[in-house]
């Protein structure tokens, strides 16, 4: 597999007001085109930095950041970005935020085949019947699951998430990742997706990065070799999970004091 | 369409509770029910008060002469219809607060926008319009008369800059207060620069450009009857004016109540338009 997006030694420092933050430090890592890759560290170690980068909504301070091949030097529009918290546009309904980015930078598309794309992807997240409510209409799952919709809509080749599931409840959280799993697999999509949660980094992905607190190195890499395609609510019992989390937890432990406080 | 998150504060949608035992005798609902009878009752209550305090002090306590009364004001509004100065009068002042309005808010979400958009315009520009917003506006009334003459113009000029300044300073508010990482998100969604304004600024501004739209309705009335007294020529000021310089107290009050009328009409007109624009907007009670 050529690789998608490729980190050469980058380091970051950026402000956050007056305080200099050193988030990155010598990062160097490869996604590979189709992988589910997860990125796993503490709070405040630089995985949002990671994606903000290959998003091109910031520039490394040394280093480079490449997709496909070319420095990223601008915003990154090959990408979706879905964020932490779910930033749909408030006065936009269901359907309209997700048929937003259509709509976006000269992308032209006929009435028909916009409403027949929305349509579909809205099915897919399963929020049917409700493509007239308001974001305030709808609970924090459903906003999710809109957002990850708007996210699918313009077919990017990259999908970045930070955290999607951060701050949902533990039961919901199960169900979002066993349908990100359904849309995933197979569509041949790369996702990066940042976590703090290990089970969930396990759960999901091909291969598990752990960062160290700040400033963020890469601790440790695992392939994670379960099958596919899996069920994230028996996945933890399966046999070689247990190990993957012991290796991959001693390297992330060595960090949860440091940067908890950020 | 499935019913979710039916907010706490709106009881029972009839379709799918009204028949429900609950809702007829929960005690909170009971309470809430009898609280608007309360602030109905006690509204209707202080203007019958007021109306009749008003009349018996009339001539009993101080002369009618100074205070008018009721019947007497309601006798002048009378006059007006029947000799037919009231409704030249009220349309004149609507279409110039009307066309001043527009005027002032034009020009206030616009430069209030650039402002938002382009952080550095408005740190360049932030000390003159300091400046012109502590004018004393009614000082410039006979500049205006100079430039425009006492006919329509200076009036709708004078309503604008009434309400250019709340409109401005709020629509600047509102750019401001623009999430950040909206804008991120949908330039990585491949929005141009024109994008982020139309999809993101303008909508996002709506709130607080509304609020400001709201503020200087009686602004914009204000400063049409100001310029019309200043002018003396037609319109509701003219006839304030006119009716107290002819010692008429009644009349004067009979103008200033439709005045009045006039200025709750035309910000319940704005109340609407915000609402409907305004949607999407959770109901806050």
């Amino acid at each position: 597999m050529s690789p998608i997006l490729e980190y050469r030694d980058v380091s970051k420092v950026f402000f956050k007001g007056k305080t200099q933050v050193h988030a990155l430090s010598h990062v160097t890592a490869e996604v590979g085109d189709g992988e589910l890759l997860a990125i796993v560290g503490p709070s405040g170690c630089g995985k949002s930095t990671l994606l903000n980068l290959t998003a091109g909504l910031m520039q490394p301070g040394t280093g480079e950041v490449c997709y496909r091949g070319r420095p990223v030097d601008g915003v990154n529009t090959h990408v979706s970005y879905v964020t932490q918290k779910d930033n749909l546009l408030p006065w936009r309904t269901v359907a309209e935020n997700v048929a937003l980015p259509l709509g976006l930078g000269g992308r032209r598309m006929s009435k028909a085949e916009r409403a027949e794309r929305v349509a579909h992807y809205v099915r897919m997240v399963g929020l049917e019947g409700f493509e007239e409510h308001y974001p305030s209409e709808l609970s924090g799952g459903m906003r999710k699951r809109a957002q990850l919709a708007r996210s699918l809509v313009y077919e990017p080749d990259v999908l970045l998430m930070d955290e999607p599931f951060g701050a949902l409840d533990a039961q919901l959280k199960l169900v979002l990742q066993a349908e990100l799993l359904r849309t995933w697999e197979g569509t041949g999509k790369t996702l990066v997706f940042v976590t703090h949660d290990l089970t969930e980094a396990i759960s999901l992905a091909d291969r598990v990065i752990v960062m160290s607190a700040r400033p963020g190195r890469i601790r440790a890499v695992e392939h994670i070799d379960l099958p596919r395609p899996r069920d994230v609510f028996g996945i933890r019992f399966a046999p070689g999970f247990g190990d993957y989390f012991d290796r991959l937890w001693s390297a992330l432990r060595a960090d949860l004091h440091q940067g908890q406080e950020i | 369409m499935t019913e979710i998150a039916a907010r706490p504060e709106t009881p029972a949608p009839a379709k799918d509770g009204a028949d429900d035992e609950v809702f007829l005798v929960d005690p909170s609902i009971r309470a809430r029910r009898r609280e608007n009878i309360l602030v109905a009752v006690v509204r209707v209550a202080i203007a019958v008060v007021g109306l009749l305090a008003w009349e018996f002090a009339s001539g009993r306590i101080i002369s009618e002469f100074w205070i008018s009364s009721p019947s007497a004001v309601w006798a002048a509004l009378v006059r007006f219809v029947e000799n037919g100065q009231l409704m030249p009068a009220v349309q004149a002042t609507v279409v110039e607060t009307a066309v001043g309005f527009v005027v002032g808010a034009v020009a206030g979400m616009l430069v209030g926008l650039v402002f938002g958009i382009s952080p550095l315009v408005a740190r360049i520009l932030d000390p003159y319009f300091t400046a012109l917003n502590s004018i004393p506006r009614v000082a410039l009334i006979p500049l205006f008369i100079l430039w425009f003459g006492i006919g329509f113009e200076t009036k709708v000029v004078f309503a604008a800059t009434l309400v250019f300044f709340p409109v401005m300073l709020n629509t600047f508010a509102g750019a401001r207060d623009v999430d950040r990482d909206l804008i991120d998100v949908i330039r990585v969604m491949g929005a141009t620069r024109l994008d982020a304004v139309r999809r993101i600024f303008v909508p996002s501004a709506l709130v607080w450009v509304f609020a400001g739209l709201r503020m200087s309705v009686p602004f914009a009335l204000i400063g049409a009857v100001i310029a019309e007294m200043f002018t003396s020529n037609a319109g509701l000021g003219y006839l304030i004016s006119i009716s107290a310089n002819q010692y008429d107290t009644g009349g004067s009050f009979a103008a200033l109540l439709v005045t009045t009328v006039l200025g709750l009409l035309l910000t319940f007109v704005v109340s609407v338009l915000e609402r409907r624009a305004l949607r999407w907007r959770p109901a806050v009670d």
